[in-house]
Formats: C-alpha cells, structure tokens, sequence
C-alpha cells in the first residue's frame, strides 16, 4: 500500500538524554530519531523508562544531560506549553483528562492553539468568538465521530470506564491537530477487540492526516504490527533500534523480554 | 550603642518566645498532618474550644487540675468524633475537599463552644505574670516576660515529649509507618484506628496547653481563632510535617514580626504584625515552598 | 451568519427573561417595604456577585483563595475615592475603575498561585486580606483623613438622577448585577471557562495542551477580584451606606467562601444559591427564636447555632454531595421533570 505521506527527515531527535530523580537513574544516555510521517514505537518491559522519556520530551521532567533537537533546532527550556506550540500533543500514561468537564468539554480543550479569542471578547460573545467556537466544535465533533463516542459526548469524563476514557484522551490529542502526537500506552487494560480497534484508529490519523507517531506500547505483538521502527528501552538504556524485524532478532530484546538475568 | 544592641536583643529575644506560642499551635497542626495528611484547619478552634472548657469549668469550681485533665478527656471525645464523622467519610478524597471539611469543623467547634459558654471574653490567671522577669531586668538588662519563658518552655517540653512518643515507642514506630503509606500500614496490621485516636488525643492536648498560654496573654476570648491562624505561616516556613519545623517556623515569625514591628511599624501607623507573617510566608512559598524542613514533593507523572 | 445569541438554547433565553421579570417587574410592584430591599436583597445580590468571582477563582479554575474581602474592601475604597476626587466622573465609571483597581490586587496576590497550591495558597491570599484592609486603615488618605473611623458613602448618582431610595438602588444593584452574571456565564461556558477548568481538573494535561498557567490564573484571579471590587463597592454604597475597613474582616472572606462551597462549586447558580442561604437562614433562625421561643433564646446563642449549622452542612456537603445545593437543586428539577412526562 502506498502511502501518501512519504516517511521523511528526522523531525524530533533525543541525543544522550540522561535523567535521574534523587540519585536514581531513570534514563541512562538514550538516543533516538522520529522521522517525519512515521510510526515510532518505544516499547520495553515496566519501568525501562518509556514514560519518563515522553515525559523529556514533553517538558514535563527536566534530563540532567542530553539534548533535544526540534526539526534540527536545539530545544532550550522546554515546558509543556513551549512543547504544544511546536505542534507536539500527547496523552498520558495514567490518563490525565479533565475528570468534572463533560467528553465533548475536553476534546474542545485540546482546540487550545486553535483558538485566540480573549476572555474579554468571550464574555462580550463577540461575533468572531461565536464563529471561532463554532469551527471548534465541529472539529471537535467530528473527532468524536470518528472515534464513535458520540453517545457519551456530554457526561462528564471521570464517569467513564478505563477505556472510554482512553479514547477521550486519544480525541483531545487530535483535536490539538499536532503534527506529532505522543501517545503514552493507549492501549492499555485494553482487550484485543479494543486494542485492534485503536490500531485502526492510529494508522488511520498516520495515513489521512500524516501525523508522525510516537507510541509506548507493552505489548510486542500489537506494536510489531503497526508501526514503522521501533526502539527498545531496557533498565532505562536503550538496548535495540530498527525496524521491527530487525528488533525481533536483536538477542538483547529476546533476553529482555524473556527475562534473563541481568548481571 | 550597647542600648540599642541592648534593645534590639530584647525585641528579638521577646519575639522569639512570642513565637514558641504560635509554634504550640502548630504543633497539634503538624501531628495531624503527619498521621494523615489532613491540613486540619479546625486546629485554631479547637485551641479555643479547648480553653474555653477548661476555663468554663473551673468557673463552677473544678479545681485546675481536674479540669486539665477532663478537657483532655473532652478532647480526645472531640477527637474521636472527628475521625469517625469527618475523616472517615472522606478518606481517599482530594486534599481540598478535607481541608474545606475541616474549616466547616472548625465552624462547628466554635459555634458549640459559644453556645455552650457564651461570648465574654474570660480572664485565665496561670499564676505567672505577663510582665518581665526583675532577676532577668536587673542582671542581664532586658525587660522579657514571664509568661514568654514559660511558653519557650512549655514548648521546648512538648517538643521533647512528642520527640520521645515518636521515636521509641511502638504507637510512634506504627505512626510513621500509617505516615507513609497508610494502606501498606494496615495490611501488616497496624491499628491505623488507633494511631489516628491517639494523634488526635495528642493534638487535642497541645490545643488546650497553646490555648491556656494565649489565654493567660490576651483572654479567652473568640479572638484566639484568628491569632492561631497565624500558625499557617508558620507551617509554611517549617514544612507541614515536621515538628522541629514548627517550632523554628514560630519563632522567626515571632522574631521578625516584632522586629519588623518595632522598627519598620512606627513609619506606617503600626500594626504590621497582621500581615508581616503571611507576607513573610509568601517570600518563603517562592524560594521554598515546601518549607525548612518538608520533603520536596517531587511530581510524577 | 447567525445572531449573537446563539449560543444560548431556547431555554436559557426564557429562563433569563423570567428572572429578569421578576426582578425587575414582579417584585417591584408587590414589595412595598424597604425592609426587604435594604436588608435582603441588596445584600444577597451583591454578596453573591462576590460569590461569582469567588467562583471563578474557586470554583472554576480550582485556585484555593480566601481573599475576597479584602479585593472588596479594595473595591469600595477605591470607589469612594473616585467619586470623591475625580470631578464628573459617573458612578458606573468609578465602579468599572475599582473593579480594574482591585484585579490590580488580585494579579499581585495570585501571584504565589504559580508555585503553590492548596492551602498554601490560601496562606498566601491570607496576606491579601490582612494586607488590604491594613493598609486602608493605615494610611488615612484612603479615608479622606476621617478620623472617626465611619465614612458615610456618597449618594449614588446616575445621569444626573439620585438613587437613594431602597427600591432605587436596588434597581441599580439588580442590574449591575446581572450584566456582570450574563458576562461571567459567557466566560465560563466559553473557552475562558473551559481553560480554567482544564487547569483545575488536571493542570499539566491544560499545559500539554498549549493552556498557559500563568496566563490562566492569573486571568482567573484579576476577573475573581474585578468581580469582588464592584461587589465591595455595591456592598458599601447601597447596603453599608458607610465606608469602614473592619467591615471587610476575614469574617466575611469566609461568608463568601461558604456561599460559594455550600451553593456549589463550579456553577454560577451556586453563587446566589449559596448566597440567598447564608444570608436567609439566620434571618429565619432569628425570627423563629422572636416568634417561637418569644426572645427566651439569647442572640448568642443563636448566631452559634447558625455556625454549628454552617459548619455541619459544610461537611455534610463534603461528604454526600462535594458540588452543594446548585446540584440538589439539578436532581430535584430532573425528579420533577421526568414525573412530569409520566
């Protein structure tokens, strides 16, 4: 199948991040590349250190050493906020959704950037305020469409099972129409139904919209089957980077996953 | 110039022992926190509800000790009915929700005590005098209170008493443990039940020793509220969870709201000492917000 | 393109037409006593007008302050000051001034609002009370060099026109009032709103999703103390008639904080909710123990019980129903709306 997105240039690159909290080393000098377009997953046993990369590259953790490079830029004082201007969403390990706004509510927050009126012209409800939120919601919307959540889309988020939440988290980050979406384990507590459901969801952002992808997943099956290369944490070092068949036969991954043990 | 070290040294001095009283209110603040992370904004009123018993009862005549030890008594009551009616309903909620829970308990203590023993402002005669000590005016030439001394060693008693309760006893081992992760605490059978009625008994007693030296300074009087609120800054440069905190947050907030108050006051009409503390406690929240001696919380995501 | 409005439903434009009705219509023609309007309503709407910046501060952007008195006293000060020293300028100018002038206040003291949280912000805008209302007392310009303490408040003139009746200046209250609730309802339904629940409910998800923290509280706090000033001034003008820094102790950042805690965070209802029970319930507390118990029941005595009751609901609230009366309020309009289709 062709894509119309041809994978391109390294648009994020992490170069020898090193990150510990209070002496305990999380991320020992990891390196890796996200080219443009692509399906990048990071996968790795409980604690390797997948979410605390996301969280480097997010701002949201400073890395005691190492450099990010933004479409070739060297990023400096990243915050969470900087990191959303550049056109980088995400969601987060643990679900981090806005648990008393309604489904329809926290999709419309991740139309953020989308949006410049001030809360002046909001309280004066403005013409151009009424039209700005009325292209919002009809993104929003049709997000919610796409993900078949149109049923649940006004009761408020903290109600919802694990996996619908999942979803909600997936629909804000799309909302924000990001050029790089970081999706930190989407699919877990996910049955197969679920989770192949979500795969559908992913691939098809990937192809339509040419979103690149940065993905956690656990499981190796599920993430060998969609994305495009796929770097392997281990005990918070990197211990294999390719594409999944070159991952497959990396014996360090094989031992890692099959638990031998470490000296 | 050796008068006005003199004089400089008496304010400080003063103003360190008028601190040791906010500490004392502190005090039962930090045991609560430290039992279970409940900012327990009722610990002001329950500092005057605590006074106002003591001193409601020996007006019908029950001498001072018995009354001491029955308003512990009421306070452990007071204590337990807080556990089992506020905090137990609301465990596992947001620390924001219990603290709102524990200002409408805070309410609730001083509507009760009012109702009970009405509004005047009563006089409690500790039998030490608010006024400086002669031996200490003729031999060292500064002029410090009586009650001060007794407040800085009330506290520095207190300080070794609870010191002692939490390091070797078994109730104080079980207490760090509930402490620190509550539900691991109870699944290796401690009895988290009675570690919180034992906290509270201690809280409630701190409360009425805080209470009966503010009461001897200023009155039993409603006003005792609003003056334990003062125990909030203090927190906040101590850290929330620590005793020596509470008592070194008292008494550089007792230090510099005096210093400040004779000094920089007179050029602004005086009574700075209302809003120095929290001010003071702000410039702490941006260079240190989790005070002196708080763990730095460090956020996971 | 569609009209302005139409981000209302039907049902929100007939609801606003009703209450105005009745606001404005209605109980103008029946209550004829000053009473009613000088000691209930004037206070109720501007304690709740309170409420509503309150709520935007607590209740919607999740920022625990206790400083509303103090922007109040901020507010009222400095409208008193602006009449009384800016030549011509209209009341309605002075009160859009002192709102600006108490968010001043807000931003600064929202400031800690970017480290901290909880109560230590609280502790924080704290000093915001204690600090405003001292440095009114203290520096006797802001009283105009009155030294008996009690400044009797200007009369409130509107084109040229005196409001000095009860019924007049409750008129006024009623419809600065609504203006500034119709204005806070639009922010809060509308991406401002969204913001700063997105920074209550979750704020480093707000902040991935490019929501400005800093921007968005301090927002919230300067709307939450504009809201206050005007209230404080409203408050001082046409209920206190006099201008005393004492009347705006902590005391009443509480009363603002439990109106808005018991009528329910995060709804704007909640704020005159919350408002009409704290101001009613001892009025009836007090006219039960007249009538009742003929005055054998001593004042004291009553205003405990009002804050035993206060306090008990506070945490009963807590416990059963943490979004308060607005949302009884919800459940018991459903109960009755799906009896009604039966």
């Amino acid at each position: 199948m062709a894509r119309k997105f041809k994978i391109g240039k390294p648009v994020l690159e992490v170069q020898n991040i090193s990150l510990n909290f209070g002496g305990v080393k999380a991320i020992t000098n990891i390196s890796f590349n996200i080219l443009q377009h692509e399906i990048r997953a990071i996968i790795g046993p409980n604690g390797a250190g997948k979410s605390s990369m996301l969280n480097c590259i997010n701002g949201i953790y400073k890395p005691q050493e190492g450099k990010i490079l933004f479409k070739g830029q060297l990023l400096e004082n990243i915050t969470p906020n900087s990191v959303a201007q550049m056109g980088i969403s995400r969601t987060f390990q643990n679900l981090a959704l806005f648990k008393r706004m309604s489904v329809l509510d926290n999709v419309m927050v991740g139309r953020k950037l989308h949006t410049k009126s001030n809360f002046f012209e909001v309280a004066l409800q403005l013409p151009k305020v009424v039209r700005e939120e009325k292209e919002n919601l009809a993104k929003c919307e049709e997000i919610i469409d796409f993900l078949e959540i149109q049923d649940i889309k006004n009761t408020p988020v903290g109600k919802l099972p694990y996996g619908l939440q999942k979803k909600v988290e997936l629909g804000r980050a799309l909302a924000t129409e990001a050029d790089i979406l970081l999706l930190d384990e989407p699919m877990a507590g996910m049955n197969v139904e679920e989770k192949r459901e979500m795969c559908r969801f992913i691939l098809k952002v990937n192809d339509e919209l040419g979103t690149t992808i940065v993905l956690i997943e656990h499981d190796m099956g599920v993430v060998m089957d969609i994305s495009d290369r796929v770097v392997v944490l281990d005990y918070g070092k990197s211990i294999g980077d390719g594409t999944p068949d070159e991952v497959r036969s990396n014996q360090k991954v094989i031992d890692a996953y099959l638990g031998v043990a470490h000296d | 110039m050796i008068d006005e070290l003199l004089f400089f040294m008496e304010v400080v001095v003063g103003g360190l022992l008028a601190g040791t009283m906010y500490s004392l209110v502190a005090l039962g603040f930090v045991l609560i926190y430290k039992a279970s992370s409940t900012f327990n904004f009722a610990q002001g009123a329950m500092v005057f509800f605590a006074v106002l018993f003591f001193v409601g009862i020996m007006e019908f005549g029950v001498p001072s000790v018995a009354a001491f030890f029955l308003t512990i008594l009421v306070m452990i009551l007071v204590g337990m009915g807080t556990e089992r009616l506020v905090l137990r309903p609301l465990t596992n909620q947001s620390e924001d929700t219990l603290l709102m829970a524990t200002i409408g308990l805070g309410y609730v203590l001083e509507g009760i005590a009012q109702a009970v023993w009405g509004v005047e402002v009563r006089r409690l005669d500790l039998g030490i005098k608010d006024s400086p000590v002669p031996w200490i005016a003729d031999n060292l030439k500064l002029f410090i209170s009586a009650l001060d001394i007794t407040a800085g060693v009330v506290a520095a008693l207190m300080i070794i008493m609870l010191t002692l309760l939490f390091k070797y006893t078994k109730m104080g081992l079980g207490l760090r443990a509930v402490a620190d992760d509550p539900g691991a605490a109870s699944s290796i059978g401690i009895p988290i039940k009675h570690i919180m009625l034992l906290v509270w008994s201690a809280a409630g007693a701190v409360a009425l020793v805080a209470g009966m030296m503010w009461g001897a300074r200023a009155g039993v009087q409603f006003a005792l509220v609003d003056l334990a609120l003062k125990a909030l800054p203090v927190l906040i440069i101590g850290g929330f969870s620590s005793i020596p905190g509470a008592i070194i947050g008292g008494l550089i907030i007792g230090a510099v709201e005096k210093v400040l108050e004779v000094y920089i006051g007179p050029f602004f009409g005086g009574a700075i000492e209302g809003w120095a503390p929290y001010v003071i406690a702000i410039f702490f929240l941006l260079y240190r917000p989790e005070g002196l001696f708080g763990e730095k919380i460090i956020r996971r995501v | 393109m569609k009209p302005v409005f139409m981000t209302y439903t039907k049902q929100d434009i007939i609801g606003f037409i009703v209450l105005m009705g009745l606001g404005l219509v209605v109980i103008p023609t029946f209550v004829t006593t000053g009473y009613w309007y000088s000691s209930i309503l004037i206070p109720w709407l501007c304690l709740s007008l309170a409420s509503v910046g309150q709520q935007i501060v607590m209740g919607y952007a999740g920022q625990l302050s206790l400083g509303a008195a103090g922007f109040m006293a901020a507010g009222a000060f400095a409208c008193y000051n602006l009449i009384l020293r800016v030549p011509d300028l209209p009341f309605v100018g002075a009160l859009i001034i002192s709102g600006l002038i108490a968010a001043a206040f807000g931003i600064l003291f929202g400031l800690p609002s970017l480290r901290v949280r909880g109560i230590y912000l609280m502790v924080a805008t704290l000093a915001s009370q204690f600090f405003i209302v001292w440095m009114i007392d203290k520096f006797g310009w802001f009283k105009n060099y009155d030294s008996s303490g009690i400044i009797t408040a200007q009369n409130i003139v509107i084109m040229g026109h005196p409001f000095t009746t009860p019924l007049k200046m409750y008129l006024v209250v009623l419809v600065i009032t609504a203006i500034l609730t119709l204005l806070a309802m639009n922010m809060v339904r509308g991406s401002a709103g969204r913001n700063w629940m997105a920074v209550r409910d979750m704020d480093i998800a707000a902040e991935s999703m490019g929501v400005s923290l800093l921007k968005t509280k301090l927002e919230a706090f300067a709307i939450s103390a504009f809201y206050c000033g005007v209230a404080g001034a409203l408050f001082a003008f046409t209920y206190l008639k006099s201008l005393e820094p004492v009347a705006f102790d902590i005391k009443l950042s509480f009363k603002v904080m439990f109106m808005v805690i018991l009528g329910g965070l995060g709804t704007i209802n909640g704020a005159f909710i919350g408002g009409a029970f704290i101001l009613l319930f001892p009025v009836v507390l007090n006219a039960l123990g007249n009538n009742v118990f003929h005055g054998m029941v001593d004042a004291t005595i009553i205003s405990s019980i009002e804050q035993v009751v206060f306090g008990a609901l506070m945490i009963i609230f807590m416990i059963y129903e943490p979004l308060g009366m607005a949302k009884l309020w919800e459940n018991i309009k459903i109960k009755f709306s799906s009896k009604f289709k039966k």
